[in-house]
């Protein structure tokens, strides 16, 4: 490890991120700019959430990253790997943990505490990009909180669809104030952003930083007569049997089998742990 | 240039620096929230937390404002020094250290921009004391309520009307450090 500066970046460029992160608290829901480094991994890989996590760790830190809820796939394993060689911190799967959580596009079922820290992976952080191309326009939009526009969207869902079909990167209003793009995470997670812990989103290619301190008001925009639906797949986990967990719909042969199994893999063991199962839980076993 | 001005910095950059970060993060995201933080060390009459502050956050990108009893020549070589930040006056500063008198009047500080909001000042104040008591906190970041001893109350009432302008602050009293960002409802 002795070959890194701790945590990989030079010290100016974490204070440059620490500066922005700071200013992300104090204006909760606001794109703060910040000078995006390469790192050693492709964007679209979670350079963002990196450079956040590498000026947010300390050595005393315990370490998880999750992947649409899954500690064990590609994306995940690298980055824990990675700041374990960089960083020398501690790793873990367990959400209860973990002092430091680095996620793409899921929010931990278990909820978090005071302490903890959830750094998001983001892709596109600016929610009306898809509506204005220009950034130039999108600023001025934020700055004149002229947000009609998204409401036309959701209007435009309901009057194609019957009801608002946006079902991940669903767009919230923080503080009565800036809309913010909470990264695609599953519309069923946006209730959980009113939380105890720390939440700071980091755009590597965007070079955007925006953060949401403890107990910040996060509303899911909505319309009095189709109001905010933070829906799931209709069933219980195969595995564990949860009925309360977003899940991952599975095609298990080609002739039409599926299950329904968490997406929050340290969820579903926990569960199945304490001795939980689902309807293929018993196959599983044997 | 003083010896004194060699001393006082950073022993591992790198770990005490994140230590600090994280606790000035933890204060900034929880208006009220005490922490300790140390490390730093500059000349009189810098206090070890405000020292510790400039040296994580502060570097050649951040023009520093030294205000009243803090501007004097032993502070200036510390800073220029350890931190290499330029010394300015308050109108273009990103950081600035002072006692609340000596920071008088507010408005000579950068509050941001509607468009970029977070380019504006960050104040670090020195106190003679700080004591989770006094001015009632309410906003993000507070379950319900916090205190927190502020020297006084309007400037920070004034402050939160101009969100999402707006200045934040640090306040810092020996090794004891507080924040309180332009969100936070005084009263």
């Amino acid at each position: 490890m002795s070959e890194y500066n701790f945590a990989y970046l030079d010290e100016q460029t974490k204070r440059m991120i620490r500066r922005a992160i700071l200013k992300g608290l104090a204006i909760p829901g606001y794109q703060v700019p910040f000078a995006s480094r390469e790192m050693p991994m492709p964007y679209g890989w979670g350079t963002g959430g990196v450079q956040v996590s590498a000026a947010t760790l300390t050595p005393d830190d315990t370490f998880k990253v999750i992947d649409q809820g899954a500690d064990d796939t590609t994306n995940a394993v690298s980055i824990r790997k990675f700041f374990e060689k960089t960083g020398g911190v501690a790793v873990t799967e367990r959400t209860a943990e973990a002092t430091v959580i680095q996620t793409r596009h899921r929010i931990p079922e278990e909820p978090l505490k005071e302490g903890q820290v959830l750094v998001y992976q983001v892709p596109i952080p600016e929610p009306l990009r898809f509506l204005e191309p220009s950034e130039v326009e999108t600023r001025k939009m934020h700055a004149l909180e002229e947000y009609g526009l998204m409401h036309v969207k959701l209007y435009e869902d309901i009057s194609r669809h019957g009801h608002i079909s946006t079902a991940y990167a669903y767009p919230v209003k923080v503080e009565g104030r800036y809309v913010m793009d909470p990264s695609p995470i599953p519309k069923f997670d946006n209730p959980k952003m009113e939380m105890a812990a720390i939440q700071l989103f980091g755009a590597g290619r965007e070079q955007r930083i925006y953060a949401l301190p403890p107990h910040t008001q996060v509303v899911s925009l909505d319309f009095e007569d189709h109001p905010f639906d933070p829906s799931k797949a209709a069933h219980p986990c195969d595995m564990c049997g949860a009925g309360d967990s977003y899940l991952d719909e599975v095609i298990v042969d080609d002739r039409g089998g599926r299950m329904f199994v968490c997406s929050d893999t340290d969820y579903c063991r926990a569960r199945r742990e304490a001795g939980h199962r689902g309807r293929l839980a018993a196959e599983e076993m044997a | 240039m003083a010896a004194d001005a060699l001393e006082g910095g950073f022993a591992e950059a790198p770990i005490q620096s994140a230590q600090a970060f994280r606790a000035a993060m933890e204060c900034m995201a929880r208006p009220g929230r005490i922490d300790e933080i140390a490390g730093g060390a500059g000349p009189a009459p810098l206090s070890v937390a405000a020292s510790t502050l400039l040296l994580t956050l502060c570097d050649p990108e951040t023009p520093v404002h030294l205000a009243g009893a803090f501007d004097r020549a032993e502070l200036r070589e510390w800073i220029t020094f350890h931190a290499g930040a330029p010394l300015v006056e308050a109108g273009e500063a990103l950081f600035a250290v002072g006692h609340w008198d000596e920071l008088m009047p507010l408005d000579r500080f950068r509050v941001g921009t509607p468009e970029y909001p977070d380019r504006s000042a960050t104040l670090i104040v020195e106190l003679d004391g700080l004591e989770p008591a006094g001015a009632m906190l309410r906003g993000p970041g507070i379950r319900e309520t916090a205190a927190l001893s502020l020297p006084e109350r309007a400037a920070f009432v004034a402050n939160r009307q101009l969100f999402p302008l707006g200045l934040d602050f640090f306040f810092t009293c020996g090794t004891r450090l507080a924040a309180l960002p332009r969100t936070t409802e005084v009263s």
